[in-house]
């Protein structure tokens, strides 16, 4: 006799059991911890940061570790954890004028006051893979000298002295929250902004190079790319004054675009933003182009149909844990839906051959 | 695992306020999906994050809940959501759609007729129903707020002037009280019926797209179609192998590589009350008998 | 098909001081007109006069910086969203210069011909599929391409397609915006011919803009002439074509063959 496919309940027990296994591995190799992967895979650490949209370094570690690697995965871990955490109130704006400058480059001037500082950089390496380190990872210790007590301003404050950068408008606004509120069009810069920082490097980098290839192109310039750590400050309404309860590496790119100009207004340079958490160059780049080609419509330019001049386009798809999830379920059962479709194609063909068979015979 | 961390039924108590507030303005205006800030929930996008944060705004630890899919409760999915509230919320969980207060699904309407104090929660991967031909949500939402519906029937048109029927076999429009056209959830058109004039509440939510929707109880529910093409909610011609209903809505199983099949009923919580009752199908042990 | 129930002694559409501006540059300006049913009003220029811009406004494609447009007493300027659009489906049609634009390319012509008598709540198939296949056979398209798409139509079927889209529900005034500028020669005069015929049969009152002085001699009762975004002279189409008043009508009179 048929009995229906039972037992999903043990089935998901043993597959997680299976996982854990496997997410284990060979148990003659030693086991990750925690915090090699924090400190050695701290790029990978950065990007589950940035996309989880919750700065903690050590979760990120242990995200990656139970996610066997898999970042989309770990990103995942991270923004479920990040549900449950109650909001006790939001910082203070950080001030990336006073960062720690671990790296900071102008592709605009050859020097600016604060100089250029390469800092931990891929740029100027070879790419060849370095077999050393399959036998022994260490590495010497660079030199350590005390910093400068570095003064560095901004690079587009100096254009926009000289007012050759569009202004920037100081609002009182609250933006609004994407993770607290929902998503809905059209979407100012700040919430433009919000969803780009916690969308997928890979699709965020995608679409900024579409604009470069001339899908929306928008002639950028890297202003400034900086990255150090920035205070964190907290108003604390008891005390009545902001105190500094942490602080927090950042990536910020700022980048220097095309001129608009009109009969009213003199030509300016304009600009684009990108803000991530950690180290994250390649995707706080990728999203200032992205930025200020979504700014086309502020700004009086052509919309060509660049997919990445179109905000519903960009937002509603940057977002790696929505696409991930809803490309991923439809591995679930759909023997439902796919039943009555069965059901409709048998009925349509029965009817196609009957009219087939009374055409004939008439 | 302790869950002591965890609030009553996982999400906090702010954002169940904020859902519930979404709920009662979808109740207020039936098959007007309203914006809500979907929370992230530890299960992906897609796997019925809309139905359980609705589930979790709606749970009260005297309710009983039943979970299914496809109109099953042991499929792995139902099974894995049932768990989550049974770790985060400890109530009581059931399989009988009669016994349960509020009925998370996925698919399907149950076959037994739901009564007045039932929820029945629903999943929803897409809720506009206007989506595949129109892909702009801002343009979508104006359609509705216009009410400008005369696309949709473009698409049914075709439908039949292709196949000669409309070739919508599930997620079938609906048209509720002669206003909002809703997309009842990928269920069966088979299932539509049962929408209208339904005495539990019908909750539907969509966690990736940030919608929530609603049909008060007793709602009036249209399925869209043509007077002369009338919408035909037929379901296979055959009688549940197993307990031998010939009016619930069944499933194809294929049982061996020559491509025999049997059908059975989708709604496995009907299927083995009518079992237990005596009522036999043509494979049952005395069916083969008789 | 006279069905209209609109008095003869007002008009049918009145525009007052319309004008629209892009920034500091003028669209069209301080434009007014009568327009009475039955009447077929051409409005003329080069391009960049202007014209293509009054007609955005008038159809309220375009929201107008100020004036008064009024439908039978009623201002469409002012009027709810929800109430133009089912103006604009039901007793208003826009025939676009690119078919493209007014055709649905992915729903067949049954389908296209059909969508405004659904979206005013036709819900019987049988009926709907009988009043396109009527409308194709009148635009002289054969009713077996009912099921076809417009992609697979030459460009003069597809023009001939949208319009009748565009008359199947029988509005009462109809916005025209170069309906044969993209055809040939040969092509451009068959569907003039059917236009002239079916404005005729149907009563319809038109507003069409073209640089085409022959469609408007043939077409229209009355002219505008634009230049710049003013309306330099206004009057019957043989008066303004024959003896053509302003400098500037004179030199696009003179600067064609005469028809």
């Amino acid at each position: 006799m048929y009995v229906a496919t039972k037992g999903g309940e043990r089935a998901i027990d043993a597959a997680h059991q299976w996982l854990a296994d496997e997410r284990r591995g060979d148990r003659s190799v030693p086991e990750l911890s925690v915090a090699q992967i924090r400190e050695q895979m701290a790029l990978a650490v950065n990007r589950v940061m940035a996309e989880g949209s919750l700065y903690d370094p050590d979760l990120a570690a242990l995200a990656i570790k139970q996610a066997r690697g898999d970042l989309i995965e770990a990103v995942f871990l991270i923004r479920a954890y990040r549900t449950t955490l109650p909001r006790f109130g939001a910082s203070v704006p950080v001030e990336t004028d006073r960062m720690d400058i671990i790296r900071r480059i102008s592709a605009t001037f050859k020097d600016a006051p604060g100089g250029q500082i390469l800092g931990p950089t891929f740029d100027y390496t070879h790419r060849l893979l370095d077999f050393k380190l399959m036998a022994d990872g260490e590495a010497p210790e660079a030199l350590r000298k005390e910093a400068d007590a570095v003064v560095a301003p901004h690079i587009l404050q100096l254009l926009d002295q000289d007012g050759l950068m569009e202004p920037l408008t100081d609002g009182d606004e609250t933006p609004p929250d994407l993770t607290r509120e929902p998503l809905e069009m059209p979407a100012d810069r700040p919430l433009r902004l919000q969803a780009l920082a916690r969308g997928d490097e890979g699709f965020v980098l995608s679409m900024a190079y579409s604009t470069q290839r001339g899908y929306g192109r928008t002639h950028a310039f890297v202003g400034e790319l900086r990255i150090g750590t920035c205070a964190v400050e907290m108003e604390i309404p008891e005390l009545g004054f902001a105190v500094e309860i942490g602080e927090i590496e950042l990536t910020e790119c700022e980048t220097v675009n095309q001129f608009t100009g009109s009969k009213s207004e003199p030509p300016q340079f304009t600009r684009g933003y990108g803000l991530v958490m950690g180290q994250s160059e390649r995707k706080s780049i990728s999203m200032s182009l992205v930025d200020r080609a979504l700014r086309w419509e502020e700004l009086g330019e052509d919309n060509v149909g660049a997919p990445a001049q179109d905000a519903e386009f960009v937002l509603y798809h940057c977002d790696n844990i929505q696409a991930t999830g809803f490309l991923e379920h439809i591995k679930l059962p759909h023997y439902v839906d796919f039943q009555s479709e069965l059901e409709l194609i048998r009925k349509l063909r029965r009817e196609a051959a009957d009219a087939q068979v009374k055409e004939a015979a008439e | 695992m302790t869950d002591q961390a965890y609030n009553f039924a996982y999400l906090d108590e702010a954002t169940k306020r904020m859902i519930r507030r979404a709920l009662l303005k979808g109740l207020a205006i039936p098959g007007y999906q309203v914006p809500f800030a979907s929370r992230e929930m530890p299960m992906p996008y897609g796997w019925g994050t809309g139905g359980v944060q609705v589930t979790a705004a709606c749970l009260t630890p005297e309710d009983t809940l039943k979970v299914i899919d496809q109109g099953a409760d042991d499929t792995t999915n139902a099974v894995s959501i049932r768990k989550f509230f049974e770790r985060t919320a400890q109530v009581q969980t059931s399989e009988t759609t009669a016994e349960a207060t509020v009925i998370q699904t996925r698919h399907r309407i149950p076959e037994v007729a739901l009564t007045e104090g039932q929820i029945l929660v629903y999943q929803v991967p897409i809720p506009e129903p206007l989506r595949f031909l129109e892909p702009r949500e801002s343009e979508t939402r104006r359609m509705h707020a216009l009410e400008e519906y005369g696309l949709m029937h473009v698409k049914l048109y075709e439908d039949i002037a292709r196949h000669g029927a409309i070739a919508t076999s599930y997620a079938y429009p609906v048209k509720v009280e002669g206003r909002y056209v809703m997309d009842p959830s990928p269920i069966p058109k088979f299932d539509n019926p049962k929408l209208g004039g339904n005495a539990a509440i019908q909750l539907f939510g969509a966690g990736r797209e940030q919608r929530i929707y609603a049909l008060p109880p007793y709602t009036d529910v249209v399925s869209l179609d043509f007077e002369d093409h009338p919408f035909d909610p037929s379901k296979a011609d055959h009688a549940c192998d197993l307990c031998g209903s010939e009016v619930s809505y069944l499933d194809e199983v294929i049982t061996d590589d020559k491509g025999s099949r049997i059908f059975v009923c989708s709604d496995t919580s009907y299927c083995t009350t009518r079992q237990d009752e005596g009522h036999t199908g043509r494979l049952s042990p005395e069916g083969e008998a008789a | 098909m006279t069905m209209h129930d609109v008095s003869l002694d007002q008009p049918l559409f009145r525009v007052e001081g319309l004008t629209k501006r892009y920034g500091k540059r003028i669209g069209c300006a301080d434009v007014s007109f009568d327009l009475w049913p039955g009447e077929v009003l051409g409005i003329v220029g080069e391009s960049g006069s202007g014209k293509s811009t009054l007609l955005g406004c008038l159809a309220g494609h375009m929201q107008a910086d100020e004036g008064k447009i009024l439908y039978r007493g009623r201002n469409t300027l002012t009027m709810p969203e929800p109430e133009r659009r089912v103006l604009s489906r039901t007793e208003w049609a826009f025939v676009h210069q690119n078919p493209r634009d007014g055709l649905r390319m992915g729903v067949s012509a049954g389908g296209n011909v059909g969508e405004r008598l659904m979206a005013i709540g036709a819900r019987n198939y049988g009926d709907i599929r009988e009043t396109a296949a009527d409308w194709l056979g009148r635009v002289e398209i054969a009713g077996e391409r009912i099921d076809d798409r417009p992609r697979q139509f030459s460009g003069g079927m597809q023009q001939r397609l949208q319009i009748a889209r565009n008359l199947v529900t029988s509005p009462r005034l109809v916005f025209m915006d170069e309906p044969t500028g993209g055809l040939d020669v040969s092509v451009q005069a068959r569907l003039l011919d059917l236009l002239r015929g079916l404005v005729r049969d149907m009563g319809l009152s038109v507003i069409i803009v073209t640089h085409d002085l022959a469609v408007a001699r043939l077409l229209a009762d009355r002219l505008m002439v634009m230049k710049d975004g003013h309306v330099i002279e206004h009057g019957l189409t043989d008066q303004v074509l024959d003896d053509p008043q302003a400098a500037y009508t004179q030199l696009l009179v003179s600067s064609v063959l005469q028809v």
